[in-house]
């Protein structure tokens, strides 16, 4: 079991015969995902030869889903052009859609997230700018570094990229059922409240690090989630203490606006509900640690 | 992005919202033929994007253009909560004020949709309506894929309790904000007040407007919205060269790649830095996932020039990038510093992990570079900066 993702998946790439698209569809490859195709209107027909695979390029989603039977598409697709990708993997009703691109504008973001609710929600989105998510030794959907680590027990869910990697690579050896960026933009698809739910319900997830950032308040609306709902330890990380207030840190999401969306908000709520919080990664990674050793 | 009131004035007037007529001087002289145009008197404004500016001396009525010209000689260069004045709008003066309302359209993170709030009780903080007449402030969540038709409109009219002999007109205003709110991509627009004048039309008086920097592919006159008078230079400068950077108050640079490595980076040296007299990180810079030479070189001229930097912490975790090609980027990038003629004098403090680290720490070790310091741990290296900046 895992989250989301596991050995059964069929991926295709939205993107693929891109640069981007090219060299990730070549990494999650190597990693074991099971691609079945990639999008391109205007390469329909043909086929790319990645390291010996032989991928057919599709029209469009729906032909590939007919084809293929894929059950989860991720989004190497520009900026520009994402908010067609996102609605015509919605209308083809994909289960899964993995949205990597950065730079998504928010009217856009919140136009194919209302669409997909008024489709009924058949299509689960993570992202945008996310790394994607892994289920360690089963299936790769996204730019995580398949190599970080192992399978094992701790669930992960982010809303950054680098820290993502960071835990896996500090909780290495324990290894990881799932691991779920969701994104740092200030409209996503999925979020921490989704992964808990998921982890919670998870019978191979012993643990779940959560990992935050400032903006918005997701955070405090998972800490009000976490102590109603999950049973299971939650270890938590929070970026962003120094971060000034009106100033965008890197991520289109992560701004203190006024005195909403504090680091220091977010720490006290989940502590609040019971989630240790570490002061850095490293900490955070131990208390994770001595939790697991009871 | 958050614009000056004369911004947002221009753009609600494209997009047929009603507003007075109004133009942006920055010299005091330019107050006299701006006022003529307006008749003879005028209202002159402080642009400041801060609140409270009346409060501050900020707003001053003119009755003659020379009056003008004195109310902008004092306001500009004034100083309002931090902020320096140095632009002043001349806008005509308001009719009698009958009614004072609120109307916004705003981004809903948590309910990712956008929200329409309104309220008959506008002129002062909504913020402060909300919390001591919450039943006062009508708030309506807006489909994205349907937008604010009239139909629309009239729901938030009469959620709010609009009088009934303004609420075509406050419609009106509606569907126009809205318009502007789409068609510029915007994270928020606000009025504030909207007034009710004793002819019975409706007015926007005052207003914000946010933009969303994501969406410039699609906005090409947003740039020329930029305060360029604002920017830090070393903001400018970062910019410039693509390079996404912020400025902060304290003494250890920081190059990072991926926003919430950076942004846990600043946490974990302001934590070290609790021991170390108290320094603090000088700057949030991402250089992001590639990580090139040429990438790290530019990044470090602009941390280097940063006077206020006593010691600077690279925090790389290699993902897909190898930290091979991080670490020769960082000895490539000192070397065209070199070249340039810009002598390095601040000691580094480099952590590389992940992908290929091994290799990455034997690249920095056999360089041996005078300035270099390697400490394998992100607390480590964290407090080894700190300790170098508190040094110096």
């Amino acid at each position: 079991m895992a989250i989301f993702l596991d050995k059964d998946s069929k991926v295709i790439v939205q993107g693929m015969t891109g640069a981007t698209g090219m060299k990730h569809t070549k990494l999650m490859l190597a990693d074991g995902t099971n691609i079945v195709g990639g999008v391109n209107p205007r390469k329909a027909g043909t086929s790319v030869d990645i390291d010996g695979n032989e991928i057919p390029v599709f029209g469009t989603v729906a032909e590939a889903i007919e084809k293929t039977g894929a059950n989860v598409s991720v989004l190497f697709v520009p900026p520009a052009f994402a908010k067609a990708a996102v609605v015509e993997a919605i209308d083809a009703e994909i289960p899964l859609a993995v949205v990597i691109t950065e730079g998504i504008a928010v009217h856009d973001s919140a136009a194919f997230y209302a669409y997909a609710v008024s489709q009924g929600n058949k299509t689960r989105i993570i992202g945008p700018n996310c790394p994607g998510l892994i289920t360690p030794g089963q299936s790769n959907a996204g730019i995580i570094p398949g190599d970080i680590t192992k399978p094992g027990r701790i669930g992960l869910v982010s809303k950054s990229g680098t820290l993502t990697y960071q835990m896996m690579y500090e909780l290495r050896d324990i290894g990881f059922s799932s691991a779920v960026g969701i994104g740092g933009d200030p409209v996503i698809g999925t979020t921490h409240i989704d992964a808990l739910a998921a982890f919670e319900a998870d019978p191979d997830t012993d643990l779940i690090v959560m990992i935050g950032e400032i903006g918005g308040d997701a955070e405090e609306r998972a800490a009000a989630f976490i102590k109603e709902n999950v049973t299971k330890p939650v270890v938590g990380y929070v970026a962003g203490f120094t971060a000034p207030e009106g100033k965008t840190m890197g991520h289109a999401g992560a701004i203190v606006s006024g005195s909403s969306g504090t680091a220091a908000a977010k720490k006290e709520a989940l502590e609040a509900a019971g989630v240790k919080v570490g002061k850095t990664p490293t900490e955070t990674a131990k208390l994770a640690r001595e939790i697991l050793a009871g | 992005m958050d614009l000056f009131e004369y911004q947002a004035r221009d753009l609600f007037a494209k997009h047929d919202v009603p507003v007075l007529a109004g133009e942006v001087i920055d010299t005091p002289e330019a107050a006299r033929a701006a006022t003529e145009r307006l008749g003879g008197k005028s209202v002159v404004k402080a642009q400041v994007k801060v609140g409270g500016r009346g409060k501050a001396g900020g707003v001053k009525l003119a009755a003659t253009a020379d009056e003008a010209v004195e109310h902008a000689t004092n306001i500009l260069g004034m100083d309002i909560k931090g902020h320096t004045v140095h632009k002043v709008m001349i806008a005509e003066t308001a009719p009698e004020i009958v009614e004072e309302y609120y109307v916004s359209f705003l981004l809903d993170r948590a309910n990712r949709t956008f929200l329409s709030i309104a309220s008959v009780e506008g002129g002062m903080e909504i913020e402060e309506v909300a919390e001591t007449r919450p039943e006062a402030v009508a708030k309506t969540p807006i489909d994205a894929n349907v937008g604010v038709t009239p139909e629309v409109a009239r729901q938030i009219v009469e959620a709010a309790n609009f009088p009934a002999e303004v609420a075509d007109k406050v419609e009106n205003v509606l569907v126009t904000l809205w318009k502007t709110f789409i068609e510029e991509d915007a994270l928020l627009v606000e009025v504030n007040p909207l007034a009710k004048v004793a002819s019975g039309e409706v007015i926007a008086l005052d207003g914000k407007v946010s933009l969303d920097e994501n969406a410039e592919f699609r906005q090409p006159g947003h740039e020329a919205l930029q305060d360029k008078d604002a920017a830090n230079p070393l903001e400018a400068a970062a910019k410039e060269k693509n390079l996404n950077y912020v400025k902060l108050d304290g003494e250890v640079g920081i190059i990072g790649n991926g926003a919430g490595l950076v942004m846990s980076t600043l946490d974990v040296v302001a934590y070290a830095g609790e021991a170390h007299g108290g320094v603090k990180p000088a700057n949030f810079l991402d250089i992001g996932g590639g990580a090139s030479a040429a990438v790290m070189a530019n990044g470090l001229e602009i941390i280097l020039g940063d006077p206020d930097v006593k010691s600077v912490f690279v925090n790389v975790f290699g993902g897909i990038t190898a930290c091979d090609e991080v670490a020769n980027g960082i000895v490539q990038a000192l070397q065209l510093l070199a070249d340039k003629g810009e002598e390095v004098t601040k000691p580094l403090v480099v952590r590389l992990d992940g992908n290929n680290a091994e290799l990455g720490r034997k690249i920095l070790s056999d360089a041996n570079h005078p300035l270099v310091q390697r400490v394998d741990t992100m607390d480590g290296a964290a407090d080894k900066a700190a300790e170098l900046a508190a040094a110096k």
